[in-house]
């Protein structure tokens, strides 16, 4: 399904004293089976402008087309759209209710009106995506898990209605590494395997550098850019001045390459930056060096 | 959105009258009430009338704002003129036929009644719009201080109103936000009869309750991190001073005093 984002503007409180003026003039267009990135400052509006994406607020002026149906439009099932868009709030194991993991997941199913047997089969699958063990945790209360756990669960509770787009905002805040890496890998694999489409906010470079195929940078309620990771990368200067900067590698490259190595200047993968520098080791005539230095 | 809605009734405007100590606002309010129910004739209820009027004036608050206090009352305020003006007993019968009788006297005590009431809530509603939450509560904490002599906790009851206060905004933007996510997981908040909107009510407040508990505790163990250890030898942050205007305020409050007394003394019975 295709998200297209027309002239999007919002404005809090429009026409009082206090009125905020979130978004101005938005517009892009979400591919299929993309793996979105949306960077910017905190306050820029990235929370306001997905919250959009599933019709949870509405456009002060400019449209949204899902389909290319309007979803502001008078005969749309908002509720039914919602749960084909999936999306994960900013620490969403605060909406955690019921009294099993497996009774949480199930509320989204169960709003569906689907069968008891359909519900938990969700519920199996959606445990397996966050790889929460089904055995272990379906019956535990959802309030005995750890931080990251719960978490998963609250993601798994979007996840079992098996959205075909699924916007996460913020997903890693507030995280150790290790959870945070568990929620990575596991988006990385929703979006390999379930061939799902990811919109995922964030400010961290590095998570972006990792999964994003596409990056759009928000600037005060306006698009500043678009683009793959590699062209937003390496426009550092633009980057930092819209508050936000690079990923560690970028850095890292860019400072090896002012001290004159021989760097490619859009570099932003760990993993790349390692195999250049590996190959730069062997070029620069030290035979097995590779042998020697293959804990780089 | 759910945030922005205006704290208690206060009106943030700057003016003479929201400037005075909230002590002595208190105060004021309180003899107000007082003169209230010692009126007794048409010269008391104008003078009554005329000090709202210059309050509100002084205040900078516009007077359909009081109008707008008055809203909620109103149908009591009605029934009170009603029941006034058909149950009283009275010599000077106006109109009679079938079961009805309207006497001079009834309709003047409906009257009275009803105005009472008004003068009550408007004079209440003038504290309310004049003194921020914050400002009220610290001007209840010292005016019940002397109450600590019979260990009467005043300090920590005005410290449970300040944080209850506090947390208003807060828990309203939570709400918001816990809402929006069930929403996104196809809860719906505004169909269905009356059973199955209580039921779509648990999955909002089960979480809100959580997340008011882990706040509660989180701000006591920061109050405690920070030695608080309730009111005693605890020095404030606003100090209260009492000045020029509150002066002249309590001088104005106190000639309305005493017109008042004056007025039950000499026109007492005499309603016209």
């Amino acid at each position: 399904m295709s998200i297209e984002v027309r002239h999007l503007t919002h404005t809090y409180s429009e026409g009082s004293a206090v009125q905020v003026v979130a978004l101005s003039d938005v517009s892009f267009t979400v591919e299929d089976g993309e793996f979105l990135g949306i960077i910017g400052h905190t306050g820029s509006g990235k929370s306001t402008l997905v919250q959009h994406l599933n019709g949870l607020l509405k456009p002060s002026s400019g449209q949204i087309l899902i389909d290319g149906q309007d979803l502001n439009g008078e005969h749309v099932n908002r509720r039914a759209l919602r749960q084909r868009i999936g999306l994960v709030f900013q620490y969403p194991e605060y909406q955690l209710f019921e009294e099993t993991v497996a009774k949480d997941i199930a509320f989204g199913p169960k709003n569906q009106g689907l069968s008891p047997e359909e519900i938990e089969e969700r519920v199996r699958y959606a445990m397996d995506c966050v790889h929460l063990d089904y055995e272990k945790y379906a019956e535990r209360s959802p309030f005995e898990l750890s931080g990251g756990q719960m978490r998963r669960a609250a993601i798994a509770g979007v996840l079992a209605m098996r959205p075909s787009v699924l916007i996460l905002d913020e997903p890693t805040a507030g995280l150790d590494p290790r959870g945070r890496d568990r929620i990575l890998s596991m988006l990385e694999e929703l979006h390999a395997r379930e061939k799902v489409t990811i919109l995922m906010v964030s400010h961290s470079m590095d998570d972006m550098a990792r999964l994003a195929t596409r990056l759009l940078v928000i600037q005060e309620g306006k698009l500043l850019a678009s683009g793959t990771p590699r062209e937003i990368f390496a426009r550092e200067d633009m980057m930092l001045s819209a508050g936000l900067g690079v990923p560690a590698a970028s850095r890292l490259c860019r400072a090896l390459r002012e001290r004159g190595f021989d760097l490619p200047d859009d570099l932003f993968r760990p993993e790349e930056l390692k195999e250049h520098l590996l190959r730069l080791w062997k070029e620069s005539g030290r035979p097995g060096a590779s042998k020697e230095g293959s804990g780089c | 959105m759910l945030k922005n809605i205006t704290m208690g009734q206060y009106y943030p405007v700057d003016s003479r009258v929201h400037r005075l100590d909230p002590r002595m606002k208190l105060l004021f309010a309180i003899v107000f009430i007082v003169c209230v129910f010692l009126a007794h004739s048409f010269v008391g209820y104008v003078l009554l009338f005329g000090f709202l009027c210059l309050a509100c004036h002084l205040s900078n608050v516009p007077f359909r704002m009081l109008l707008k206090s008055l809203r909620p009352l109103r149908w009591i305020i009605i029934i009170t003129f009603l029941l006034n003006l058909f149950f009283s007993q009275g010599e000077d019968v106006w109109i009679s036929f079938w079961i009805i009788r309207i006497t001079r006297e009834a309709f003047l005590q409906a009257l009275f009644y009803s105005l009472r009431l008004v003068f009550l809530v408007a004079g209440t509603s003038l504290l309310t719009l004049t003194t921020s939450p914050i400002a009220l509560s610290d001007g209840i904490e010292i005016l019940l201080s002397p109450l600590k002599v019979i260990h009467f906790p005043a300090h920590e009851l005005a410290m449970m109103m300040t944080i209850a206060l506090r947390f208003i905004p807060t828990l309203l933007e939570e709400t918001d936000k816990i809402m929006k996510a069930q929403m996104a997981r196809g809860a719906d908040f505004e169909s269905g009869n009356l059973l199955s909107r209580a039921k779509a009510m648990v999955p909002l407040l089960v979480p809100l309750f959580v997340s008011a508990f882990r706040r509660a505790g989180d701000l006591a163990l920061a109050m405690e991190s920070r030695c608080y250890h309730g009111g005693e030898g605890r020095t404030r942050l606003r100090v209260l001073k009492i000045g020029r205007d509150d002066w002249i305020a309590a001088l104005i409050v106190a000639l309305l005093l005493v017109l008042i007394i004056l007025e039950g003394i000499f026109l007492k019975g005499v309603l016209f």
